[in-house]
């Protein structure tokens, strides 16, 4: 595939707090972390999605200005960032490995409508679902 | 003039802004009411949760979402009694005690404040119609359809109740 969507990025309270998370919990590699000054280019990888990164990025100045970066750190805090889901094949052993790891779930696995699903937050407040793939 | 200096008078202040830290520690509150809203969730409860005292917590959770804690849970309630009027075949007076209620006519009475119907009759109407919300995540669905309750179920009941006397008085004039 050349075509289509390569990086949807996520704003975090920190990164190196997010690495931890998603890389150190979730299992995710690192695609890309390049450095200039205080500006950070950091985007993560499913280790089974070569074709997709997940971006987490720092609302910072001077990209946004201070009362910008303010209002997305508290609307990223409240959890006003929209849905993100993950799919995987066994929801229930997912949840017990990633629990094992420290991750804080919101919603303990429930089979509704025939499948498995469960959700958790990452540091930043970012709500994820987990659901068991058809 | 005077009418444009009561109305500014009357506007609410926008909240100060408010520390990103605490936030995320009153949204771990939300988030346990939202895995358990049939349960009690005391401001006691809540604020250890968040890790801050009482007071704090009860003006910090307003200003962050916007409604108080116990009405936010109300509303939680609602929307799990009316996903479940809507998804099952339970009789009302489970879905009432599964919600959280420890009594039938005040489930029956907050549910028709709060949404203008009766839990029976909303239930044959959403029974009626087809949803395919079987192919949306299930929180996101909780999440979008809980009522919006932006004043106290006792005031909406006093605002009901007044504008049903003010319908009887126009009658009566005419």
């Amino acid at each position: 595939m050349s075509q289509g969507i390569e990086v949807v990025g996520l704003y975090v309270r920190d990164q190196d707090e997010a690495v931890e998370f998603y890389v150190g919990k979730l299992g995710f590699r690192v695609h890309t972390d390049a450095r200039n000054g205080n500006y950070r280019w950091l985007t993560v990888q499913h280790p089974e999605q070569p074709s997709f990164q997940l971006g987490l990025f720092a609302p910072e100045q001077p990209a946004l200005d201070a009362a910008t970066v303010q209002a997305m750190r508290e609307i990223v805090a409240k959890g006003g960032m929209p849905p993100l889901v993950l799919v995987v094949d066994d929801c229930r052993a997912a949840c017990e490995q990633m629990r094992s790891r420290g991750v804080e779930f919101t919603q303990e696995p429930i089979d509704r409508y025939g499948r498995v699903d469960a959700s958790f937050r990452d540091p930043s407040g970012n709500g994820w679902k987990i659901i068991q793939a058809r | 003039m005077t009418t444009s200096l009561a109305r500014a008078s009357k506007r609410v202040p926008a909240p100060a802004s408010q520390d990103p830290e605490l936030l995320r520690r009153l949204l771990r509150a939300k988030d346990r009411m939202d895995a358990a809203s049939h349960e009690e969730w005391p401001v006691s409860r809540l604020a250890r949760v968040s890790c801050v005292s009482e007071a704090h917590f009860a003006r910090s959770f307003k200003d962050a979402f916007g409604v108080p804690p116990h009405r936010y849970l109300l509303t939680r309630r609602i929307e799990r009694a009316t996903a479940l009027l809507r998804d099952t075949n339970l009789p009302i007076i489970d879905i009432a005690f599964q919600t959280g209620w420890k009594s039938l006519g005040t489930f029956g009475r907050t549910f028709r404040d709060i949404t203008g119907e009766s839990p029976g009759d909303l239930r044959s109407q959403q029974k009626a119609t087809l949803h395919e919300l079987e192919r949306v995540p299930a929180c996101f669905v909780s999440a979008a359809q809980r009522p919006a309750l932006t004043i106290a179920v006792s005031e909406k009941r006093r605002q009901e109740a007044r504008d049903i006397n003010d319908a009887s008085e126009q009658e009566e004039v005419s």
